[in-house]
């Protein structure tokens, strides 16, 4: 940190605010002030530099989490990525709500990457999961030791006090939580083992957890001052933009020609990157003194590759590699491996079959791609928005063939996040510049259609799920077999569980089909499409497998319930049943598959589910699933009504409804946003998104082709929490998981026509009517 | 050098004529506020007002604003108070905040259009306008929010000047 930004930050620090145009701050000059107007917020997220990472001077740090200023400011750190859910303000809230602080006198601190944090990940839903016991047992120490000081500052023994809102009460006395830190100056501090000792609060002792709340993140996000990867600056930086090789692997280059690109005004040079960890491999950089200066002296540099094998690789050939892993029975592994699923198959009075495809998509988060890296004060700084710092902080390393404790990733806010950034490949091309120019700070951006092209999409995919039932219609038991690129064996294979069968395989590429449904021995298996795997980095796209396996089990259920006359809300229920492996267990599967039932049955009272008052065309679909993962259920049902158009086969969704249960919900309005957003979502992926891969990259590079829901898109939404106080589940993704399915179902209620590929285009709409005549 | 009126002062700069007005904003100005999505003009994270019309400054080229009458969304309102802006937080409409001031800056030009939109007025003209978090449902309810505090601040005018 340069001396001016010492002395800024010192400055706001002395007068109560955090930096918070910490951008700004990096560089010696910010003209923003001279045309711009200089603002800062009461209650506001801070984004430290190096030293502000201590506790402010005299202030009481019992944990690693939390601390308590003399000026009565408690600050609470937090490690977990602010890409749009608000999820500093949901986890302060559960530390405040514990030790009983003034949310008014709360800030946030969102941290750099240190070791002594533990793994840093933001992504599958899980921070609230994750984090809830550990910041409520931190702020029960806080509270603890407040209570004891305060006390004895009191004259009173501990037991007649209570604390509420950051002051300790006895009678008509109290004392401040900042007049105990100045006046007792406690010391004391809490291993995890004392932590997880301490009494904490019943459900109906809370406070601030349920209530409605104003995010922090959000004023700065409404006048220009919040500061993401992109907006980071330093003095004496250059621009860079990546020239991308044909094939994502394998690619090398031959020659390069620069005579075009020293025409363009502001062009340095162009470096032939070499990369020990394998992440870019074939790329060039090219350095200028602006970023539009880069854009164009990229377009004119002229690079000769020799393409890696897959340079002519299609979705077709992907999407048909994967049909012939499902029919051989080898290969794979099984998630469920139940005795007797052959035999029930063998000896079944009939077998249902379908096979259900999904089309890649792309991530297109808002924030391009991009990085800042330089080598100072003999560490590596990355500066970037990230969601998976403890997997990339290794390999940037590895790059720049350094240890692990010489590379830093500094946080900044995330203009979408969506799983893009669990994978931080951007990173390493920005290291490995600047290490070419012997640590010379460098800004990486990538144009969007770089950053396209170079995405971790969502996986194509194909599943195929058969039912062994008997002639009146019930279950003997069930196949789930779907094969897609796995992100986790690509990029962090450490972390895939083992199968049935002992054998390791991707969570995320399955997740979803695992269901809790009483349907007889069950076989689920997961195959790796490795021609995929080749071709692109598949990546983990919001709500991963649980975005896409439910569009199989889902429909297919629909389709037998339609097969057997059976009405499709009523066959689920019959099928969840609290029994068995479905019976759940404590913390986070509490009542298990009654809960799903639950929610399905107070969705189809509310969608008014098989209502036979609908215009001509129109049909509500359901669909239910459990959110993200079985072990951290959040229970989930979703109903769309759609109108369809028999003349253009356009599929027009009208209205959504969402009933969850996802335990305890800590902010509510946050909630409700981070499932509108996903809903939206699943309806854009239904509808409106999917690529293919053409010649080993995908086809669509911009908006020009590529088409998300625009607001016009949009439709009524009903959005209903169940209250619980059970564990709090995750809420990122679970709404985008049952729309698909419960819009093929609707569809097929609209007009009878049965869809088994995302994404719905009217061409299959038309396709589907005209068969049926 | 390029001459124009920026969040109401006057600005020389020195940059070459066909750079996007995007960039020289955050770059030779350190306004940041305007962001880069999709380059093409087609996601309206860089509109800024430019003579008080919404335009896509990605695609603008420094050359063509000589004297114009710029304003970002660092220059809406010397507070952050502008009433498309309390409506913004009162809705609590931003989730990841990328595409916000693009946002915000798209509705202030179309309330000054329409200041009461239907909902195919707001269709019509945020259309252009991605936010990929989806919150689309909140931007509605913040236009007609601001819309209301606007004409309830103009019929306030009327009534003060008579």
């Amino acid at each position: 940190m340069g001396k001016l930004e010492r002395i800024a930050a010192r400055q706001d620090r002395s007068a109560g605010l955090g930096p918070t145009r910490r951008g700004f701050l990096l560089t010696a000059a910010g003209s923003a002030f001279l045309f711009g107007f200089a603002r800062s917020a009461k209650a506001a997220p801070v984004f430290p530099q190096a030293a502000a990472d201590l506790p402010e001077a005299g202030a009481f740090e019992p944990t690693l989490w939390c601390s308590i200023a003399p000026d009565g400011w408690v600050n609470i750190n937090i490690i977990r990525a602010e890409m749009g859910q608000h999820i500093g303000t949901a986890l302060a809230r559960i530390i405040a709500d514990e030790m009983e602080a003034d949310w008014d006198k709360v800030r946030i601190t969102y941290v750099d990457t240190d070791p002594k944090w533990g793994l840093m990940v933001t992504g599958g839903s899980w921070s609230v999961w994750m984090t809830w016991d550990q910041f409520r047992q931190a702020g029960a120490a806080a509270r603890t030791v407040m209570v004891a000081e305060g006390a004895k500052l009191l004259g009173v023994a501990p037991a007649a006090c209570v604390a509420r809102n950051g002051h300790v009460i006895a009678g008509q006395r109290s004392i401040a939580y900042g007049d105990i830190v100045s006046r007792a100056h406690p010391t004391r501090s809490f291993t995890p083992e004392e932590m997880a000792k301490l009494p904490l609060k019943p459900a109906s002792e809370r406070r601030l957890i349920g209530k409605q709340v104003r995010a922090l993140d959000i004023p700065a996000k409404t006048d220009g001052t919040a500061v993401y990867g992109i907006d980071a600056k330093l003095e004496g930086m250059v621009y860079a933009r990546p020239k991308l090789p044909p094939t994502r692997y394998g690619a090398k280059v031959v020659s390069v020609d620069e005579t075009e690109a020293k025409k363009v005004k502001g062009y340095i040079r162009h470096i032939v990157l070499e990369d020990p960890s394998g992440t870019v491999p074939g790329w060039v950089a090219v350095l200028a003194s602006s970023y539009p200066a880069a854009i164009r002296a990229t377009d004119a540099l002229k690079v000769t590759w020799e393409a890696g094998p897959t340079a002519h690789v299609s979705e077709h050939d992907i999407i048909e590699h994967g049909r012939a892993q499902i029919a051989n029975k080898e290969g794979g592994s099984c998630v469920f491996n139940d005795d007797g699923v052959d035999e029930a198959f063998a000896h079944a009075e009939k077998v249902v079959e379908h096979t259900y495809t999904c089309s890649s998509v792309l991530h297109y988060q808002l924030e391009p791609l991009n990085a800042l890296a330089r080598l100072h004060e003999g560490k590596w700084e990355v500066h970037c928005g990230n969601q998976w710092q403890s997997l990339f902080l290794p390999v940037i390393a590895k790059a720049l063939g350094v240890p692990e404790t010489d590379v830093v990733m500094r946080s900044y806010m995330l203009g979408g996040g969506f799983g893009r950034r669990l994978n931080g490949d951007y990173a390493v091309p920005a290291a490995l510049i600047s290490k070419a120019l012997g640590g010379k700070p460098v800004k990486l951006i990538f144009t969007r259609s770089d950053d396209v092209q170079y995405d971790s999409i969502r996986s194509p995919s194909i599943q195929t799920v058969r039912a062994a039932m008997t002639k009146d219609g019930a279950f003997q038991g069930w196949q789930h077999h779907a094969a897609a690129g796995w992100p986790t064996r690509v990029m962090a294979a450490a972390f895939m569980e083992k199968g049935a069968d002992g054998k390791p395989y991707d969570q995320f590429a399955i997740a979803g089909a695992d269901h809790w449904y009483t349907v007889g021995p069950m076989r689920v298996r997961a195959l790796d499409n490795d021609l995929a795997d080749a071709t692109f980095r598949p990546g983990w796209l919001r709500s991963v497998s649980s975005g896409w396996t439910p569009w199989a089990h889902e429909s297919f259920l629909d389709e037998v319930a339609h097969d057997i006359g059976k009405d499709p809300v009523s066959l689920r229920l019959s099928l969840l049943i609290s029994k068995g492996r479905n019976a759940g267990s404590a913390p986070d599967s509490v009542g298990g598959a009654s809960r799903q039932a639950a929610v399905l049955k107070r969705l189809a009272e509310k969608c008014g589910y098989g209502r036979t008052d609908l215009p001509a065309d129109t049909g509500i679909g359901i669909a239910t699933t459990f959110g993200q993962e079985r072990g951290m259920p959040t229970w989930t049902a979703g109903a769309a009504r759609v109108r369809v158009d028999r003349r253009t086969g356009v599929v027009t969704c009208e209205k959504i409804w969402l009933v969850l249960d996802a335990g305890t919900v800590i902010d509510p309005d946050g909630a409700t946003a981070q499932t509108e957003g996903g809903a939206l979502w699943g309806l854009s992926m239904a509808l409106f998104e999917g690529t293919e891969i053409e010649n080993g990259n995908v086809r669509d590079r911009n908006l020009d082709t590529y088409t998300p829901l625009r607001i016009a898109d949009v439709p009524d939404m009903d959005i209903e929490f169940l209250p619980s106080t059970e564990k709090p589940m995750g809420l990122g993704e679970p709404g985008v998981t049952t729309i698909a399915p419960a819009i093929g179902n609707a569809i097929f209620n609209a007009v009878g026509v049965r869809l088994r590929h995302l994404p719905i285009r009217p061409a299959d709409v038309l396709a589907g009517l005209n068969k049926a005549g | 050098m390029i001459t124009f009126k920026l969040n109401g002062r006057d600005v020389s700069i020195d940059v070459p004529e066909d750079t996007p007005l995007l960039w020289a904003l955050r770059d030779d100005l350190d306004l940041t506020g305007t962001k880069f999505g999709c380059g093409v003009g087609q996601c309206g994270a860089c509109t800024v007002l430019v003579g008080g019309r919404a335009t896509r400054s990605c695609i603008t080229p420094m050359s063509s604003i000589e004297g114009a009458d710029i304003t970002t969304i660092e220059g809406l309102d010397p507070q952050g108070q502008h009433p498309v802006q309390e409506a913004w937080k009162d809705i609590q409409v931003p989730q990841c905040g990328y595409c916000q001031s693009g946002q915000i800056m798209q509705a202030v030009s179309l309330l000054k259009d329409y200041p009461d939109p239907t909902d195919e007025e707001i269709d019509g003209v945020m259309g252009g306008s991605l936010c990929r978090c989806m919150t689309y449902v909140r931007i509605r309810k913040a236009i007609k929010k601001a819309a209301a505090a606007l004409r309830a601040q103009t019929s306030g005018k009327e009534t003060s000047h008579g």
